[in-house]
């Protein structure tokens, strides 16, 4: 099936208006030598319904888990119907940018309320149209920072995702600025005392994860002010978008920046992606962010309306001299966000609360099991670290049962051995925390 | 339209949270008083508000469903129903990333066959599927070429760019830290070799090419360029944005190209979503392979045949290849990191691995024959507009075109005062999106149309009906292409006003 | 059409002009022919007080819905004013391009680059050819 409503006739008359006999006249642009007369390796067409045959065999090959007890940066949270519903409206997602805003109203509009949600969760005052995921916001946000302040290095708190770091790290490589890790204390938290002392003028950001790799919660307050002293930016990023719903924004705690994951919010594991860079600032950062912006105007009688915004930050306008080449974000991500925060309302708290209940439960009946104990005493949100006796062999005997385990920290932390992060969302019930327990006895 | 928060309404709710089945703990002692936020100012409406909003929403927004959208370079052809199917299937949705490579051999699967496929299709050694979106690609071919250049112990500082080039590919070479220096095009729309010639150095790393150009045009000097740029030691970049043109007709592996991005939304059917999410696989020649992101997959075919496969790269050197022990694990397809020239990640997890699977679904569907007729057809579309419109705009490079042709606006400016912008306004007035406008920048009031081919003649032809009836309207009421649109929501909106004053989130006034 | 080039003041063959105090100091804005090449002016980065530029060198940046253009000093110097009432309402330059729309105020390090301006006879001069 090829999708093209051409017929034999149609070929000819078009053919025949343009003056050419052949298609293959068209290419003759195309030196001879080069080209093909079929592409080799690639099996035949199929027919719709033995595509979709071919696709449920590679479906199928996949098995799914009973149970998830990963997060590690990528959530599993229940997705109410109207998200799919609305966002599967074929005048939404078959649409390109809103380049002509007159017949982009809806996602335009769609967008302007995102910001406008992400901004008040996240405690900043602005908010773009998204990045690629988290791990890109997050090396962006840090590129920015360098750029703006003329400085060259970037301070990470090594409790932050491994996989957003790694990706800071072969951004500023590109640039030519330099990462220098600060290492968390026992607490799980960043440890300030060797933050401060690595902290000098030539740094031009510091970035710390709350709540963090860890699912620890950061004390960002503190981390601002001693950023701010040395004339250096904060970047705050988040682990699990939900957290916000009860936890205090590091924006409101002074981060000039705030970056995260938004998958939680409406979006399906999806195997990695595509997921949604949540990118707020401070206002003073507008008209230099990177990636897309909708802001409100009024047409040509007074009607209010919305377009794209500030594009001189763009690459399309500003070329070499852009802080981002971001084009493409990730807008039917966003557009879930919207919906599914505008559904939830005031009940993203409860929502959160019920994580926490969760995780509390399933915590505390880990730790009675013998030989496992608690690693950092700090307060955490739905994740936590605990070490067992042979982190391995648990994950072994809950793979066994259909269960995706714990994550095993040594991979990222050779000093972490025998550790394991496990996260606990509403999608996990008392009985399947049960059961996992008995497994592990 | 009224805003979700303008409907708001305290004591609404869309979406219930089930009672918790275990104890609640106190939040307060559990997290700290600190941590916790105070008030929590989201949108509060009923269900059948928040879907009569979204709907209303969704009717204010053009997408390929409602009608022809001829924007060039981003190739809005219709995007087959089958593949949002397949994408929606819970075995793919529903896998964590972390999942043991136990649970995702399907996934694994997948990945690695799409990764031969765009090898097949492009004549490149391998492919990463890891970034996200066509710019997000080259960014990472240029840091691939990078690290090349690092790794010979090169400091090559220039990356030439044509004048006709997507601003992105400027952007990207500056953000790897390279200078960018513009190289002209020729009077028929293709690379100035003499130019090329007396930029090409051995400070020079690379020629980021678009081809067939931004004008629609196949660079017909291509061997000549690659072998000025290669002749050098420098490598050859492919900007695979119009891969929809040569598809089943030549591949840029072997037309000398050393990486190419795509666009999966573009070339291979996956919606746009009004802005993402894209997925921008890169391509590479052997001489790249040990750049490329991690992790890659890796296929346990039987024991050891991978160590036949040595291969060499243009400077004679063999290619790294993993240890035998990541390959012998217990399963068929595996994650590996273990290539110590890569660049790195360039984001978290595996890439945008739904929207790929929408794309394996399309090249099963269409097969080799398949694609090779889509690009037919999507060439044959854009030379017949060009052909019916020709004598009523200007056409600065009259030579057959390939997936897209680019007109300009200059006669009817001249004429009557019209602009490219007040005709693709009154296009909407017609019923159909706007060609791009203004790019690429070296043709002055640019119209760059791209039809695809999944348009149908008739609709092409009351296309051109409407572009004819535009251009006679400039002439003799040019007030009616002026005051377009009359027909939308709004009327042409004040982005002077939205630029000097931004607004970009709603406050209560 | 542009407003008529004042004689009281330099030109720069970027479209500057230039106030002498002649104090040492100099006033420096953009031609009312910039202005109108720019379009709706939407934002102006001004530089900070006390930043050093040399000759040629990017003083300001001005924006307009689609593009972004550097203003190169017409000559070397220290900014020692800028013309703040510009961040909120850059749209003064284009009414008054050589009135309130000036941009900054230099101390000069080197007298001398005035002689290398042009007179307000020159500029048309300039511009004549330009747009032949």
């Amino acid at each position: 099936m090829d999708y093209c409503p051409h017929t034999d006739n149609d070929i000819k008359q078009m053919q025949s208006a343009i003056g050419i006999s052949h298609i293959e006249e068209l290419f003759a642009d195309i030196p001879e030598k080069f080209r093909i007369k079929q592409i080799p390796d690639v099996p035949p067409a199929l027919s719709e319904q033995e595509t979709l045959s071919v696709m449920k065999d590679i479906a199928d090959r996949n098995q799914l888990p009973k149970l998830t007890l990963t997060g590690a940066g990528a959530y599993h949270h229940f997705i109410p119907a109207v998200v799919g519903h609305l966002v599967n409206r074929s005048e939404f997602y078959t649409a390109y940018t809103p380049y002509q805003a007159e017949i982009s109203q809806g996602v335009l509009q769609a967008i302007y309320e995102y910001q406008t949600m992400v901004a008040r969760l996240t405690g900043t005052e602005i908010a773009n149209a998204s990045m690629y995921d988290g791990a890109s916001a997050m090396a962006e946000a840090a590129v920015l920072c360098a750029k703006m302040s003329n400085r060259n290095k970037i301070i990470v708190g090594c409790s932050v995702h491994p996989e957003y770091r790694r990706v800071l790290r072969t951004y500023c490589w590109a640039n030519g600025y330099e990462v220098v890790d600060a290492p968390y204390a026992p607490s799980g938290q960043v440890d300030g005392d060797a933050l401060l002392k690595k902290l000098d003028d030539q740094v031009a950001a510091v970035i710390v994860q709350s709540p963090n790799f860890f699912g620890v919660i950061e004390n960002i307050a503190p981390v601002a002010d001693a950023v701010h002293e040395k004339g250096a930016m904060l970047v705050a990023a988040f682990t699990d978008g939900t957290s916000l719903g009860i936890l205090k924004p590091a924006g409101a705690s002074g981060a000039d920046f705030v970056v995260g994951e938004g998958q939680s919010f409406g979006n399906p594991l999806n195997y990695g992606g595509p997921y949604l860079g949540v990118f707020a600032a401070k206002e003073k950062f507008m008209r230099r962010i990177p990636g897309r912006l909708v802001g409100a105007t009024v047409d040509k009688n007074g009607k209010r309306g919305f377009v794209l915004t500030l594009q001189t930050r763009e690459q399309h306008i500003r070329r070499e001299k852009a802080t981002s080449n971001i084009c493409s974000n990730e807008a039917l991500c966003a557009l879930a966000a919207g919906v599914y925060l505008s559904a939830l309302g005031k009940n993203l708290r409860k929502l959160a609360e019920l994580n926490v209940y969760k995780t509390q439960y399933l915590k505390n009946g880990l730790l009675g099991l013998s030989g496992w104990e608690d690693v950092f005493p700090s307060p955490v949100y739905n994740e936590f670290v605990l070490r067992c006796p042979d982190a391995k062999k648990v994950n072994e005997k809950l793979k066994n049962e259909g269960i995706i385990g714990g994550y095993e920290l040594q991979k990222d932390y050779p000093e972490l051995e025998n550790t394991l992060l496990f996260c606990a969302t509403e999608m996990i019930s008392k009985e399947d925390i049960d059961k996992v327990i008995s497994i592990l006895k | 339209m009224e805003l979700i928060f303008e409907i708001s309404k305290p004591g609404r709710v869309a979406a219930d949270v089930p009672a918790s089945d275990v104890p609640p703990v106190n939040i307060e002692n559990t997290i700290g008083s600190k941590y916790l936020r105070d008030e929590l100012d989201l949108p509060e409406v009923a269900e059948i508000d928040l879907v009569r909003h979204y709907t209303n929403l969704s009717r204010r927004n053009f997408g390929v469903d409602l009608g022809f959208y001829p924007l060039g370079s981003c190739t809005m052809k219709y995007n087959p129903k089958i593949n949002e199917n397949v994408a929606a299937l819970f075995g793919f949705t529903g896998l964590h990333p972390y999942a043991d490579e136990k649970f995702a051999q399907g996934n694994l699967q997948l990945i690695y066959e799409m990764q031969k496929y765009l090898c097949a299709i492009f004549g490149m050694a391998e492919f990463t599927l890891q970034p996200a979106a066509g710019a997000h690609g080259e960014l990472t071919g240029v840091m691939m070429i990078k690290k090349y250049f690092e790794k010979k112990g090169q400091n090559r500082r220039i990356i030439l760019i044509p004048d006709a080039a997507h601003g992105t590919n400027p952007a990207s070479g500056a953000l790897c830290g390279f200078d960018t220096v513009e190289l002209r095009s020729n009077s028929e729309g293709g690379v100035d070799i003499e130019h090329l010639e007396s930029l090409m150095t051995e400070d020079v790393a690379a020629l980021m090419l678009t081809n067939p150009n931004t004008l629609g045009l196949f660079e017909r000097n291509i061997e000549k360029v690659a072998a000025i740029i290669h002749g050098k030691g420098g490598l050859l970049y492919g900007d695979g944005a119009n891969a929809n043109a040569f598809m089943g007709k030549t591949r840029p592996g072997d037309l000398g190209f050393d990486v190419i991005q795509l666009n999966l939304h573009k070339t291979f059917s996956t919606p746009h979503g009004g802005g993402g999410p894209g997925s921008g696989p890169v391509g590479v020649s052997q001489t790249l392979v040990d750049f490329l992101p991690v992790p890659r997959i890796i296929k346990k075919d039987s024991g050891c045949d991978w160590s036949e496969n040595h291969l060499t790269n243009r400077d004679g050197e063999t290619s790294y290849l993993p240890l035998p022990h990541i390959i012998l694990k217990d399963s068929t397809y595996a994650w590996s990191s273990d290539f110590p020239h890569t660049i790195g990640r360039v984001r978290a997890f595996y890439g945008n691995f739904n929207v790929v699977v929408k794309a394996y679904t399309y090249i099963r569907s269409l097969g080799a024959e398949g694609l090779k007729h889509a690009t037919e057809m999507a060439v044959l579309n854009a030379n017949y507009i060009k052909e019916r419109l020709k004598s009523y705009f200007d056409l600065p490079y009259d030579r057959v075109c390939m997936h897209e042709c680019v007109f300009s606006g200059n006669r009817q400016v001249a004429e009557s005062g019209v602009h490219t912008s007040d005709i693709a306004k009154r296009l909407i007035d017609y019923g159909y999106h706007p060609p791009t406008i203004y790019f690429p920048l070296i043709v002055p009031e640019a119209m760059m149309i791209e039809p695809t081919e999944t348009e149908s003649k008739e609709t092409l032809d009351t296309f051109c009906d409407a572009m004819i009836a535009i251009a006679k309207e400039a002439k003799e009421n040019p007030d009616a292409v002026h005051n377009a649109p009359v027909t939308t929501p709004v009327s042409r909106l004040d982005e002077v006003l939205a630029a000097r004053k931004p607004d970009v989130c709603w406050k209560k006034s | 059409m542009s407003k008529q080039n004042p004689e009281d003041r330099l030109y720069s063959r970027e479209h500057e002009w230039v106030i002498n105090n002649g104090d040492g100091t100099v006033i420096v804005g953009i031609t009312d022919y910039a202005q109108e090449m720019l379009t709706d002016i939407v934002f102006v980065d001004l530089p900070e007080i006390g930043r050093k530029v040399v000759k040629k060198a990017t003083v300001a940046v001005i924006e307009s819905v689609k593009s972004v253009s550097d203003v190169f000093a017409p000559l070397s110097g220290e900014v020692i004013e800028v013309n703040a009432i510009l961040e909120n309402t850059p749209e003064l330059i284009n009414q008054d391009a050589f009135g309130e729309g000036w941009l900054v105020k230099m101390r000069l390090s080197d007298e001398n680059e005035l002689s290398m301006l042009l007179t307000a006879a020159d500029y048309e001069e300039m511009l004549k050819e330009e747009n032949n």
